[in-house]
């Protein structure tokens, strides 16, 4: 019975981790005033780029370096096309998501064909680094132990990142000049603020960090590659609308990925709660699963028309946020 | 001229990916130079692919080599002759073009391998009377040009549930896990629980199938947490599976419980896990149709028609039989593959069959039983004649008893 609940709280974690990489890299993109609507693609171009290195040195640090660097790139490209170029910022996003999926395939299926075929986990030392980590006590205490204290290391560096970034945002003054840019850019500009640099390196970061989280999604999946199913799968997306759903604040993004976590095991686990517990949760069975897979962006709705009603000019989106910054216009 | 440039770079972004999505949507095959026609033959076959015809695994990669196989065996050369348009979506438009385009290329038989390509293929063949359409799942047909094909994977399936009806005995555990990706909604994969089950019952008539839908056919995290809940939730300790990729396989590897795959010998993914998998041979039919395609179009569909066979074609089967298989698994497995082929019975006949012994000594009884779904009740008298075709085919919408589905 409590083997339910455990694995319950412990699918929230492990399987929606990367919606938190996805979110904090895309919070730190938009607090620099810019919207990345490529995701998606920057998260599968980091997941394939990093899984790859990583298998042939049979090294986790060198899959999250590489992933890390290869998603940073598409990062600088963005940065190359929407802050020098000026280019439509959607446009150019959901291009890179268009480029960054099929980036993903075009590698996958090619190296599946070759004679080497595609690099497998199974077995590997990348595989070992991965697993998760007994915690000495702590991994044993009981529910909680296994639960929330036995995961793999990219778990743990994912909620230390969104620590990290609300204190790097709230603390410290590149933190301040970073958010000034996101509201005013010309008038951060006029205070000496290196507008476009700011927003190159916090657009390759935030990338960056995007890449980290579609590696995990990889590693969980046991690293196979499939010709028409990217490890992705969508999981960009819902992290752009966590961005508006944690109000572009990194530490309600823990607590964002967590509700929205809950309602995507929910949807897997509600026959086995209702199985488990007929008697208070037999009732769950009763309603569509598809009615589960679609109540995060019910409530993300909801979020959104509250927050839209209630708290005006407290809203944590950044006021140039989508808008290319022209010096000339000042 | 940075407006210029940024629009330039975009333009050849998006390009590049339009190039790499379709990684190879190329009209012509695998050589791509055919239409010289001097292979020793004029004759063009034809394909139009739901996934890349560089796939290597899965649906598409199985049809695609059933087609390359069968032209290698009528002497055909795949590299000139086979002329593909891949990366296809159920979406009649494009179906039509697809199929435009290879009538332009000269092909004399085009198939088809999604079930959505069903009514583009039915009205493009009232258009080209002189080509000869052959659709896959599909259930249309016309007398002239155009035929349906599928085969019964239900009797692989019930040969892979003896192999895991032998499991659950020996493991002393009555739970056995099916990840599906639908239910009762699709004939194909109802008569294929249906099937396995069954299978799983002869060996082990106490047996419970749980099965859980996961309501898509592509996404690799459901059918790995749907496994999971079967594992640790519902305690099965092999767990079956109707759905695209391996993850249910390679969860029960990392669990240490036991599995049949599909469409593949997933023993590569699973290897401490995989016991046997029911696969497609699709040259089998497709090497039948080409050759009277060949030979006789005109009599196409007196000679081929809508063609629906099984074991008996060498259609389906299961793969060989991994080390995890408990030992009187071959034998019965024998046993019950020769009643299917030879005729002498069915799976979804009043007929059940028994398997008892030792391995060396595995014997099967014959008793007649009424075949029963899981609400009581009865679908065939005991002693009765096989469901239908029709009824396995299109629209069995029930489970036989000993099946529950989770979800």
């Amino acid at each position: 019975m409590l083997d339910v609940l455990t694995l319950f709280l412990f699918n929230i974690i492990v399987y929606n981790i990367p919606l938190l990489y996805g979110t904090t890299g895309e919070i730190m993109i938009e607090k620099s005033g810019s919207l990345n609507l490529g995701v998606e693609g920057t998260m599968a171009i980091g997941a394939v780029a990093g899984y790859l290195a990583g298998a042939k040195c049979d090294s986790l640090l060198v899959a999250c370096l590489v992933s890390f660097i290869a998603s940073g790139l598409v990062g600088l490209l963005f940065s190359f096309l929407t802050v020098t170029l000026q280019a439509n910022q959607n446009v150019t996003g959901l291009t890179i998501t268009t480029f960054g999926v099929a980036f993903y395939y075009f590698i996958g299926n090619a190296l599946s064909n070759s004679k080497g075929g595609w690099p497998t986990l199974s077995g590997t030392g990348l595989d070992a680094q991965s697993q998760a980590i007994h915690i000495p006590f702590i991994s044993d205490i009981p529910f909680v132990g296994k639960a929330l204290f036995s995961h793999g290391i990219l778990v743990y560096v994912g909620i230390l990142i969104a620590i990290l970034m609300w204190f790097y945002f709230n603390k410290t003054v590149p933190g301040l000049k970073l958010r000034s840019i996101g509201e005013n850019p010309a008038a951060a500009d006029s205070l000496g603020v290196n507008v476009a640099f700011y927003k190159y390196t916090h657009i390759i970061v935030g990338s960056g960090i995007m890449g980290l989280g579609g590696l995990y999604m990889g590693l969980n999946m046991g690293g196979t590659f499939e010709g028409s199913n990217c490890w992705i799968n969508g999981y960009g997306w819902i992290s752009i609308a966590l961005v508006i759903f944690a109000n572009w604040s990194p530490a309600k993004a823990i607590l964002g990925t967590l509700i929205f976590g809950f309602f995507n095991t929910l949807r897997v686990q509600n026959a086995a709660l209702a199985y488990t517990f007929p008697n208070t949760l037999g009732w769950l069975t009763k309603i569509p699963s598809h009615f589960f897979s679609a109540l995060p962006f019910i409530i993300t709705l909801i979020v959104l028309i509250t927050s839209s009603l209630t708290s005006k000019g407290k809203s944590g989106e950044p006021q140039a946020i989508g808008r290319n910054y022209y010096r000339e216009d000042r | 001229m940075k407006k210029l440039l940024s629009m330039l770079v975009t333009a050849a972004l998006a390009l590049t990916s339009v190039f790499a999505l379709a990684g190879c949507n190329s009209t012509a095959g695998e050589g791509g130079k055919g239409g010289n026609g001097k292979s020793g033959s004029d004759f063009k076959v034809g394909a139009i692919y739901i996934n890349s015809q560089n796939d290597t695994s899965g649906y598409t990669y199985a049809h695609h080599h059933g087609i390359t196989e069968a032209m290698k065996k009528v002497g055909l050369d795949p590299a000139k002759d086979l002329f593909i348009v891949d990366n296809v979506p159920e979406d009649d438009e494009k179906v039509k073009q697809a199929i435009d385009q290879l009538a332009g290329n000269g092909c004399n038989i085009i198939f088809g391998i999604s079930f959505g390509y069903l009514n583009a293929m039915d009205e493009k063949a009232k258009e080209y009377t002189d080509i000869i359409f052959s659709h896959a799942t599909g259930y249309l047909s016309n007398d002239k040009n155009f035929n349906n094909y599928f085969g019964r994977i239900y009797q692989a399936r019930y040969l892979a549930g003896i192999a895991a009806g032998y499991k659950s005995l020996a493991l002393k555990n009555n739970n056995i896990g099916y990840v599906s990706a639908w239910g009762t909604e699709y004939a194909e994969t109802c008569s294929g629980i249906n099937g396995f089950a069954l299978g799983v019952l002869s060996v082990n008539p106490d047996a419970k199938i749980n099965v859980y839908e996961i309501s898509t056919w592509g996404d690799q995290e459901l059918e790995r947490q749907a496994a999971e809940t079967l594992i640790d939730t519902y305690g099965c300790c092999v767990i079956a599976q109707h759905c695209d990729s391996a993850q249910p396989q390679i969860v029960a590897n990392e669990k240490g419980v036991f599995g049949c795959g599909y469409n593949s010998d997933m023993t590569k993914e699973a290897p401490k896990a995989h016991l046997a998998a029911p696969i497609w041979n699709w040259d089998a039919y497709y090497a039948t149709a080409i050759k009277a395609a060949m030979e006789d179009p005109a009599n196409f569909m007196t000679k081929v028609g809508n063609y629906y066979e099984g074991l008996n074609a060498g259609l389906v089967d299961v793969s060989a039989l991994s080390e995890n298989c408990e030992p009187q698994t071959k034998e019965a497995i024998e046993i019950a593959k020769k009643m299917m082929v030879s005729g002498e019975w069915d799976v979804f006949s009043g007929v059940k069959l028994s398997f008892s012994g030792e391995a060396g000594s595995v014997a099967v009884a014959k008793t007649d039983a009424a075949l029963v779904d899981n609400t009581g009740k009865e679908i065939v008298v005991a002693g009765g004649k096989s469901v239908d075709d029709g009824v396995i085919q299109g629209s069995m919408n029930y489970y036989v008893q000993g099946v529950t589905q989770v979800n």
